[in-house]
Parts: structure tokens; C-alpha cells; sequence
């Protein structure tokens, strides 16, 4: 996606013209590495270890240097390289939680249903507070406030949450990558958007 | 009709099943279930809508940080730089 930012030698997909496609590890910082940033940091909220992965991936990326084919962009490549490293992140965060009771920082695990009839408690329930409409919304603030909220789920909800939509992962990936069950992800991928949603209607004016 | 009450009342089981429906696929009978309660739940109605805004929003994130051009600081990526060219050297002398 959003290749149409990229340079006009991107243009050539084929092998035909393979120096136009060669890699100028020289070029990287200046091309990419502002790219490859806010990358990993909407993805880890985490400047510093967005930093740390940019520099990893360059690295990295110079140790394989004969493994580029040119079949993708340079972007394309370095970026799939740091997606593997993001994930690292994701799995050592969140190996050793047992993702299931970890609960929200600082608060406690909120139960939102009432347990004998399932409906939701009054204190939790859903209202209007005007992020129906995307179209209304001041997005800048409103991006702050979901990013802020994205930080308070516990490592594994926020990993699970992250790559499914964010990135669009088959569910499958994920749960291999992160060694999740099949069921345990949906269940993540519900009490993740409740704590999400609920920490929005908190902090949205 | 405990079964219909179950299916009405029941707003744990439909936002599951309004979380699933976004990004997997609904049983007919789990399409069912949660058309039925989301006719008699307003609640429910208003998570929807919330809960699709957010995906949405959330999608955009990336583009929009780049956008609002998010950026590494200039000392980094000079020290960055660096440690690239020196790469280079040294591995152009070990071929």
C-alpha cells in the first residue's frame, strides 16, 4: 500500500531491469528512515524502541544484502524485515503475561455484563459521545486519545488487536506468532475492544 | 422462548458476535441471533457503530502519522548513517 509515494524506479517490477532496482544502502536513512519509524512506532507506541527497530532493520538489512532480489522495493523490503522484528516485540512482551488475566493498568478487569442476564451493567453501557461519525471528528485529538488508550491494554490484547487490524493478519499468523488459541484471540479481540471502547467514552469530550 | 429471551438479552454474546462479524465470518444461525437482538438492543446499536468507527480509525493511524510527518530526530539518523557507511567499509574489505 501507499506505493505511489515511492520513487520512479519502483516502477520497474520485472527483472529485466535489475541495476535500476539495486539496493544504495547509502540512501537509506535519507529515503526511508522516517518512513520505517512511524511505522514501528504506531505500532509499539514506543519511541524509543521504534528507534532501536529502525536502526536493527538497517543493520539486518546490510547483513542480507545478497538476499535482495529486487523483487520488491527496497521499502518494501526493509519494511518486511522490520514487521519481523516487530513482532519479536510483540511475542516477548507478551510471553510470561498469561495475556488472559492480565488486566488493564491500573484499573481493574471491569466487568461489563451483568452475569446472570448478560445485558450490559448501566455504568458500562454504551452511549453517544461523537465518535459515530468519523467524518465529524477532529482526528488529530481524537488519534492521541485511541493511541493512549491502545497503551493501556495488557501487551498480548494489544499485540493480538494491532496486527489483526492494523496490519489485516490472518487470524492463523497471529495466533501461531503469538501462540494464542484460536478461541483465546476471539475472546481477546472482544475484551479489547470493550476496555478500548470504554476507555474512549472515558477520556473523549 | 427462554431461547428468544437468552438471544435478546444477551449483549456479552452479540458484541462477540459484532467483534467476529468484522473480521471473520458469522454462523447463519450467529447472523440471526444478533439481527434479532439488535432490533430490541439501542445499546447494542450504539456499540456497533462505535466499534466500526474504531476499526476504521484505527486503520488510518499509520497513514496518518505520516501525514503529520512523524519523524526520526536529524542526530539519530546522522549517527544512523554512520554506522551504515561503516558497514560498508568493512564489509567491502572482507571481500
Amino acid at each position: 500500500m501507499g506505493i505511489s509515494f515511492m520513487t520512479p524506479n519502483n516502477s520497474n517490477n520485472g527483472s529485466m531491469l535489475k541495476d535500476t532496482i539495486a539496493v544504495d544502502p547509502l540512501q537509506w536513512v535519507a529515503k526511508y528512515a522516517d518512513y520505517l519509524f512511524t511505522y514501528a512506532v504506531t505500532r509499539l507506541n514506543d519511541d524509543e524502541q521504534a528507534r532501536d527497530l529502525v536502526q536493527e532493520t538497517f543493520l539486518a538489512a546490510l547483513e542480507r544484502l545478497d538476499r535482495f532480489e529486487g523483487k520488491s522495493s527496497e521499502r518494501t523490503w526493509l519494511t518486511a524485515i522490520l514487521k519481523n522484528k516487530i513482532v519479536d516485540v510483540y511475542r516477548k512482551k507478551s510471553s510470561g503475561l498469561s495475556g488472559m488475566t492480565a488486566h488493564l493498568d491500573g484499573e481493574e478487569e471491569q466487568d461489563f455484563f451483568d452475569n446472570v442476564t448478560g445485558h450490559w451493567k448501566t455504568v458500562h453501557s454504551p452511549r453517544v459521545f461523537g465518535i459515530e461519525d468519523p467524518g465529524q471528528l477532529d482526528k488529530k485529538e481524537f488519534t492521541r486519545i485511541l493511541q493512549q488508550c491502545m497503551q493501556k491494554l495488557p501487551a498480548l490484547w494489544l499485540s493480538v488487536f494491532t496486527m489483526k487490524h492494523m496490519d489485516d493478519a490472518p487470524t492463523e499468523n497471529i495466533c501461531t506468532e503469538l501462540k494464542v488459541t484460536p478461541s483465546n484471540f476471539w475472546v481477546i479481540i472482544h475484551r479489547a475492544k470493550l476496555s478500548l471502547r470504554a476507555c474512549l467514552q472515558k477520556n473523549w469530550i | 422462548m427462554s431461547q428468544l429471551k437468552d438471544i435478546i438479552y444477551n449483549c456479552k454474546k452479540a458484541t462477540s458476535l459484532i467483534e467476529r462479524k468484522q473480521i471473520g465470518r458469522l454462523t447463519l444461525r450467529e447472523h440471526v441471533e444478533l439481527r434479532i437482538h439488535l432490533a430490541f438492543c439501542s445499546v447494542c446499536r450504539i456499540f456497533r457503530r462505535q466499534s466500526i468507527a474504531i476499526n476504521r480509525m484505527v486503520k488510518i493511524l499509520f497513514n496518518d502519522a505520516q501525514e503529520r510527518g512523524t519523524k526520526l530526530d536529524d542526530a539519530f539518523k546522522k549517527s544512523l548513517q554512520e554506522r551504515i557507511e561503516d558497514k560498508l567499509n568493512k564489509n567491502g574489505k572482507n571481500l
